[in-house]
């Protein structure tokens, strides 16, 4: 397999590329409005809902989806699921881009997106649960940094580095899981201290725990969700071991997800009754509850299982889908439908197009850089240089470890 | 070194987040204001709705004049907020039962003895001062607007308009005016013609509210607003209709902010000391059983390859033999061929 593939004289215009200039293109002129006329001018934000679509979308749902880096590379190098390797690379960089859009979307949100590291360097607000996620998550950026790293040193062909940084995996994968613990969960921690403002039925004091346990069937579910996107438009940058393995990591990932699902469901019935909220489940509140914990927890759980032990890698794929789409779900209705439901309608917030244009802009932004990377670095494939059986005369250096391969 | 680098970070992460002040989830303590702190009572009673302390409040903090003037009273047929240019209002409410015409209530920033926003905010903008007050310091601020998420009275306004310098909007109390001496009570206050307002004392003001209980309770509601709602305000209510019927929320409950996080934030340290442990255990344990396996496959191997070749070497043997033999078979025959070819040729020599 070579690193550059010939090539290929084919037309800018596709209409991938059209949809996503045109996004990038209004994004652009939403960006010189926010910073000339402020966020009153693009956003429906007010003095009642200061968090809107870009907490709810970039900050919530993009931390949240971003989980399948470290939930990828637990298995594989703490829980030694070595059959999972080839998942991990592509995990890894979509978390490393996950995480660098939440902080650009950030710089959009706040009002002086240059002191956002103040709280660090500063003045430190320890009681605050946003100063824990705002520590975490940039820790954790740097974590993902050094993990993502590995692919273009290889690229790069500096090998010494490369190796090691590769030496460093077990360490930082453990740093990853504490810090992806602490911020996935205070997410949800951040809403603790509104009681008043957040529905009964989504408030509770295990909010964190939510938060954390969703956050593995979300990293776990866009694993999948990805590898089928990837699959089919990223085919050509494969290596053998890659599509190999692809319908093993749908598998194994699928019943993963069935369980911690079964789990989260469990202990969300839990928070109602330790809270006797029972009888919220008649309300309107209370419909559009059982939506998302019927529809969008209980039923992606038994289609996982049901896919699993049919091995129905296609019904698998829609589980999946529909569990991204709960967590998604779920975000939104902590952070915008159920907050402030004791306010009367008018004083309710829903977002201007303008921040559905910047969201939409940001994961346009995304995606163009995963496959920006893909198709420049060993993601999908492995290096030639770096990979763990090479015939013997390829080169000098004696390299026989697999570029994931960790501890043998 | 690894390990040691390794620990170190986890230090930096758990430990950073965990040495809050106000974070005693186990604790006892309970904080009841700073010793002799200021605040002020209203008398939702007395309240006649002139909006004087509106145009007071505007006047000595210097905040934009307002869009329609302070002596119109139109303003008070919807209800308003505070905002970015507002740091009090005065609602109406009518036809209230119990109420033989309309009620007022001024709102404003209540200065809660252990704050919302401060406890929220991640760079410690927000200062309950000595005096009472609540301020925010506008050097430090991100603009990231948790505080008003945080708050329970809905306070905090923040300026959206502004692109790049946007401030936290609220009451200070007049807090800065007072220790600079330029004002001895707040604007408010001191412009309320009928003293529906009182600035004093938190405790001297407890002690007028409850007076005004006692002696006359056929006016009043037996509550004082502030006095436990959240752990206690600086400004405290009474009221001669229930307080929820004047925008008033009486759900929620005497628990101090900070301590309905200080919960998680403990947990964090708790997560940053055990989950190393668990998950080099796991790994421990997966690597041992790797390494099982691979010991178990190499004994299998080498037991199977012994066999071969025993077995082999028994193949080996035998066919050696049976060459020999058929060696030795083929020599005799070889020989005795030889001989009788010999036999022949001497009988023909003979002839």
């Amino acid at each position: 397999m070579s690193i550059e593939t010939p090539a290929v004289k084919k037309s800018w215009l596709t209409p991938f590329n059209v949809v996503v200039g045109l996004i990038i293109l209004i994004g652009a002129v939403i960006t010189a409005l926010r910073f000339t006329k402020g966020l009153g001018a693009v956003t429906n934000l007010s003095d009642n809902n200061p968090w809107g679509m870009w907490i709810a979308f970039d900050l919530m749902c993009g931390v949240a989806l971003a989980a399948g880096g470290y939930t990828t590379s637990t298995a594989v190098y703490i829980f030694g699921l070595k059959r999972y390797h080839s998942a991990v690379r592509p995990a890894i960089l979509t978390a490393f881009l996950g995480y660098s859009l939440v902080g650009f979307a950030l710089l959009y949100d706040v009002g002086r997106p240059w002191r956002l590291p103040y709280p660090f360097f500063v003045q430190s607000g320890t009681t605050s649960v946003l100063f824990e996620v705002g520590l975490c998550v940039m820790l954790y950026l740097s974590v993902l940094f050094v993990e993502w790293m590995p692919a273009a040193l290889e690229r790069l062909g500096f090998s010494k580095i490369r190796n090691f940084v590769v030496k460093l995996i077990l360490p930082l994968t453990i740093l990853g899981v504490i810090l992806s613990t602490m911020h996935q969960s205070s997410l949800g921690a951040l809403y603790l201290i509104a009681p008043s403002k957040l529905h009964p039925l989504w408030y509770s004091g295990y909010l964190p725990v939510f938060f954390f346990v969703s956050s593995i069937a979300a990293g776990l579910s866009m694993v999948i969700f990805e590898g089928t996107l990837s699959h089919r438009y990223l085919h050509d940058k494969m290596d053998e071991t890659y599509l190999r393995e692809h319908d093993e990591v749908t598998l194994g990932f699928g019943k993963g997800a069935a369980l911690v699902l079964a789990g989260y469901f469990l202990i969300k019935v839990v928070g109602i009754t330790i809270d006797d909220n029972w009888h919220y489940l008649g309300t309107g509140y209370g419909t559009w509850f059982l939506v998302e914990l019927l529809g969008f927890v209980a039923l992606p759980c038994f289609l996982f299982a049901l896919g699993v032990r049919e091995k129905n890698l296609t019904l698998i794929r829609g589980a999946a889908v529909l569990t991204v789409l709960g967590i998604v779900l779920n975000r939104f209705n902590v952070t915008l439908v159920a907050f402030n439901w004791q306010l009367p309608a008018a004083e309710r917030y829903f977002p201007s197009w303008m921040e559905i244009a910047i969201s939409l802009y940001i994961v346009a932004l995304g995606l163009t850089i995963f496959t920006f990377i893909s198709k420049n670095m060993p993601i999908f494939y492995e290096h030639p240089n770096f990979k763990e059986h090479e015939p013997p005369d390829l080169h000098e250096h004696k390299l026989k470890r697999h570029p994931q391969t960790f501890g043998h | 070194m690894l390990r040691r680098t390794f620990l170190g970070l986890l230090g930096a992460a758990g430990v950073g987040a965990a040495l809050g002040k106000s974070a005693h989830a186990a604790g006892n303590k309970q904080f009841a204001g700073h010793p002799g702190s200021c605040g002020v009572l209203f008398d939702a009673t007395r309240c006649i709705g002139c909006r004087r302390c509106e145009a007071g409040c505007n006047k000595v903090n210097e905040l934009p004049a307002p869009a329609r003037p302070f002596d119109d009273l139109s303003v008070l047929d919807v209800k308003r907020r505070t905002d970015a240019k507002t740091y009090t209002v005065v609602n109406r409410y009518d036809k209230l039962p119990g109420a033989a015409g309309p009620v007022f209530r001024k709102n404003q920033c209540q200065h809660c003895l252990e704050p919302a926003c401060a406890s929220a905010c991640f760079v410690r903008a927000f200062t309950k001062t000595e005096q009472g007050g609540v301020v925010w310091d506008g050097s430090v601020c991100v603009g990231c607007r948790y505080c008003m998420i945080a708050c329970p009275f809905d306070i905090p306004t923040f300026e959206y308009d502004e692109p790049l310098t946007p401030r936290i909007m609220k009451c200070t109390l007049c807090q800065p005016l007072i220790i600079t001496g330029k004002l001895a009570v707040p604007g408010c206050v001191s412009a309320c013609p009928v003293e529906a307002l009182v600035y004093g004392a938190r405790a001297d003001l407890l002690r007028i509210a409850r007076e005004r209980l006692r002696a006359l309770p056929g006016r009043y509601r037996n509550h004082i607003y502030g006095e436990q709602e959240m752990g206690g305000t600086s400004w405290l209510y009474l009221s001669g209709v229930p307080f929820k019927a004047i925008g008033m929320r009486e759900d929620l409950g005497i628990v101090p902010a900070p301590e309905m996080t200080s919960g998680a934030l403990g947990a964090v340290p708790i997560i940053a000391g055990l989950w190393p442990v668990l998950l080099t255990g796991i790994y421990a344990v997966s690597k041992r059983k790797d390494k099982i396996a691979h010991e178990e496959k190499v004994m299998a191997v080498s037991e199977a390859v012994a066999k071969a070749q025993e077995k082999a070497e028994a193949n080996l043997h035998r066919a050696l033999a049976k060459a020999e033999t058929e060696k030795k078979s083929a020599i005799e025959k070889e020989v005795k061929k030889a001989l009788e070819e010999a036999a022949k040729a001497q009988t023909q020599e003979g002839e």
